[in-house]
């Protein structure tokens, strides 16, 4: 059951709110148990027409020919969707936030850069008609050679994968091929540790499998606009993805949505509203594209496989002075989300733990392998799962206890991070503290009395105070209970000066895009009207 | 070639014509008109599509329509009496039991074939009921606590 621990930190809110912290129904559960609530798929239309989408039974290949003569003229098909028919046939998800460059077709043109990647759509008056017709369609390939791997991919004389960003790396501000954080002198603390582990640790592509699978209904309104029945998670942003792909202004789309069989990240991809939308337009009548549980399990984009190493300096009375992470994101053969997902992990270098000496280096990487795209917490779990693993090794390392030497590492109000933030309204050491006692899990006194808002850096003075705002709570704290009773937080000199150095310069702004930028810039709800 | 099939559901008579190899649950949603019966896999591993023929719990997307001529079928439509809603509809709402609601109604089914022909079970019982349905939002312990509640509150009302 729910637990409220309101004991902790009382003295820092009211408690006098009606609605949070109460248990309240949510507003959609009683269509859910009598089985009306309105998926997608829970619409009707008369002579609805059905959307297949032949795909790459390659890895990467060359497009030599298509022959679809044969399933043009299958029973029950009305028409055949190629890459030439699409308006806009290169878009990139976060372009509708000028953030990145096109890269992906809706249709692939002349190479398949993934197993899976749509070629060629069939619309038909059922499903089975439009796969059968499939069947007959012929494509040559010439296979190219494929990578796999993000660390083969930055290898010199890899095969390149997006043509987009030939080297396989996502270009950040038009330049840069990875997210770079520095703080400290890792090197130099290196040599000072105690003990110095590193490990590697490697993710799978997760599948979110939700089980409604993403499909969409497109539907000819009767004023000329396309009316969009859509499982999508993220309904403005597949709408102006399907108006840029289009090339309609996005006031053409009526997209409804909201009741979702499942997303977990899944569903962001607008990967079946853009087609639905184009075969609508080209036949005139209600058209779907539903994934098969095949499609959604093979060729949806799932959680991005990352690998990560970490290097760790330890003294053995607990402190880490320096931890080294090189992380890399597999994209796939596309950006899609895993651009931002890159960024995110950045920010959440080196975890929840004060350490005064920094560094990281995290790629993006092309592969050829499925896109990857968002799932719960992405770009933070993994590297999570990596950091705590290695928190529990670095303890074994030095026979401490695994629980008291992330409490002693913790975040505490004022500490100063290692993106020159100082750290506020901390509360790993109450969490691990109550984790503790739920767990019947043995802390010393000293650990048992630990508190986040003392002992914190900016009380300390372990880093530079110069560059800090002041502490924004101390003056709560009684000075007698300040003094931490084990170890000294302020860490000894590690380098010349036990100061970090001054932050190296950060990446110049993104250079303002082009005027005669992609189309999404003229119909992004982001960027509210027309701008052309 | 069309068969023409009669079946009860939800104790109606429904007579309709099904195409050979037609599955239930497209005989139930696209002719039938029946939407409280979801597709999850088409391929019978996800439970999504539970119904009830002749108070079994069956995957409706891996049974031919024709070989239910005759029988008595139950969906999640059928569950509620106007407006007054079954035992396992409630305590799924109080004990937060659906949360996107896409698996909800094949686990109401499969858990009314059980508490059907088990009204007193064990929590093995319900979470071996359970076993084929599959809920990707990862809640099972508020529905297996959900049908251990509509088992009680079944026994309560009949005492």
């Amino acid at each position: 059951m729910l637990e409220f621990r309101k004991d902790i930190f009382a003295d820092e809110r009211d408690d006098n709110l009606l609605e949070i912290g109460q248990p309240t129904q949510r507003q959609d559960m009683l269509g859910h148990v009598t089985a009306t609530s309105r998926y997608y798929d829970d619409h009707r239309f008369a002579n609805l027409l059905h959307l297949k989408v032949l795909r790459s039974p390659h890895a990467h290949a060359r497009i030599r020919s298509i022959d679809d003569s044969g399933a043009a003229r299958a029973p029950g098909v009305k028409r055949i969707i190629r890459a030439a028919d699409v308006p806009v046939n290169l878009n990139t998800l976060l372009s509708l936030m000028q953030f990145g460059k096109d890269d992906e077709p809706s249709l692939a043109t002349d190479v398949v850069r993934y197993k899976g990647e749509p070629i060629l759509g069939i619309v038909a008056t059922s499903e089975r008609a439009a796969l059968e017709a499939m069947a007959l369609v012929r494509i040559s390939y010439d296979p190219l050679p494929a990578v796999f791997d993000v660390e083969e991919a930055l290898k010199p004389g890899a095969p390149s994968v997006n043509p987009t960003y030939p080297k396989n790396t996502f270009e950040y501000h038009g330049k840069y091929d990875h997210q770079k954080l520095r703080f400290g002198d890792v090197d130099a603390a290196f040599a000072q540790a105690d003990v110095v582990l590193e490990d590697r640790y490697q993710m799978s592509p997760i599948e979110h499998a939700p089980t409604e699978t993403n499909g969409s209904i497109a539907v000819p309104d009767t004023n000329g606009r396309i009316v969009v029945y859509t499982s999508t998670q993220a309904l403005f942003f597949s709408l102006d993805t399907a108006a840029k792909i289009n090339a309609l202004p996005s006031n053409q789309l009526h997209f409804i949505g909201g009741t979702v069989g499942g997303g977990f990240g899944g569903k962001v991809d607008t990967m079946t509203e853009p087609l639905a939308i184009l075969a609508a337009r080209l036949t005139g009548a209600p058209v779907r594209y539903r994934f098969s549980r095949h499609e959604e399990m093979q060729f949806g984009s799932p959680r991005g496989a990352e690998r990560i190493y970490i290097k760790d300096g330890i003294m053995r009375d607990g402190r880490i002075i320096a931890r080294q992470v090189r992380a890399y994101f597999d994209s796939g053969a596309y950006t899609r989300l895993s651009s931002y997902a890159v960024i995110k992990c950045a920010g959440h270098i080196p975890g929840p733990y004060t350490i005064p000496n920094v560094s990281a280096d995290v790629y993006c990487v092309f592969t050829n392998r499925t896109p990857a795209t968002a799932m719960r917490g992405f770009g933070v779990t993994a590297i999570d799962f990596a950091i705590e693993c290695q928190m529990d090794k670095d303890a074994v390392a030095i026979g401490m206890d695994p629980l008291e030497f992330r409490m002693l590492n913790a975040y505490r109000d004022g500490d100063m991070k290692a993106h020159r933030r100082e750290a506020k309204n901390c509360a790993l050491i109450e969490c691990a503290q109550v984790a503790a006692e739920k767990a019947q899990w043995p802390l010393r006194d000293e650990f048992r009395r630990m508190s986040s808002r003392q002992g914190g850096a900016a009380r300390a003075g372990v880093t530079d105070r110069s560059r800090m705002p002041a502490p924004a709570v101390p003056t709560r704290v009684p000075a007698s209970t300040t003094q931490r009773v084990t170890y000294e937080r302020p860490m000894p000199a590690v380098s010349p000066a036990a100061t970090p150095p001054p932050p190296p310069p950060t990446p110049p702004q993104p250079p303002a895009p082009a005027a005669s930028g992609h189309g999404a810039r003229r119909f992004s709800s982001v960027f509210g009207t027309r701008r052309r | 070639m069309k068969t023409p099939i009669q079946f009860r559901l939800n104790g109606e008579d429904v007579a309709t014509f099904v195409e050979g190899g037609a599955n239930l649950l497209d005989t139930l949603r696209e002719t039938v008109g029946d939407l409280s019966v979801k597709g999850g896999c088409w391929q019978g591993t996800c439970g999504t599509c539970t119904v009830l023929i002749d108070g079994a719990p069956r995957l409706s997307c891996i049974t031919l329509a024709e070989t239910c001529n005759g029988s008595s079928i139950e969906t999640a439509a059928g569950l509620r009496r106007g407006s007054e809603l079954h035992p396992l509809q409630i305590a799924f709402m109080e004990r937060f039991a659906a949360q996107c609601g896409y698996c909800t109604p094949g686990m109401l089914m499969a858990a009314k074939a059980l508490l059907d022909k088990n009204p007193n079970p064990t929590r093995q019982d319900v979470i071996e009921a359970i076993s084929g349905n599959i809920c990707r939002c990862t809640g099972y312990e508020p529905i297996i606590n959900a049908v251990l509640d509509a088992a009680r509150e079944h026994a309560r009302s009949r005492a």
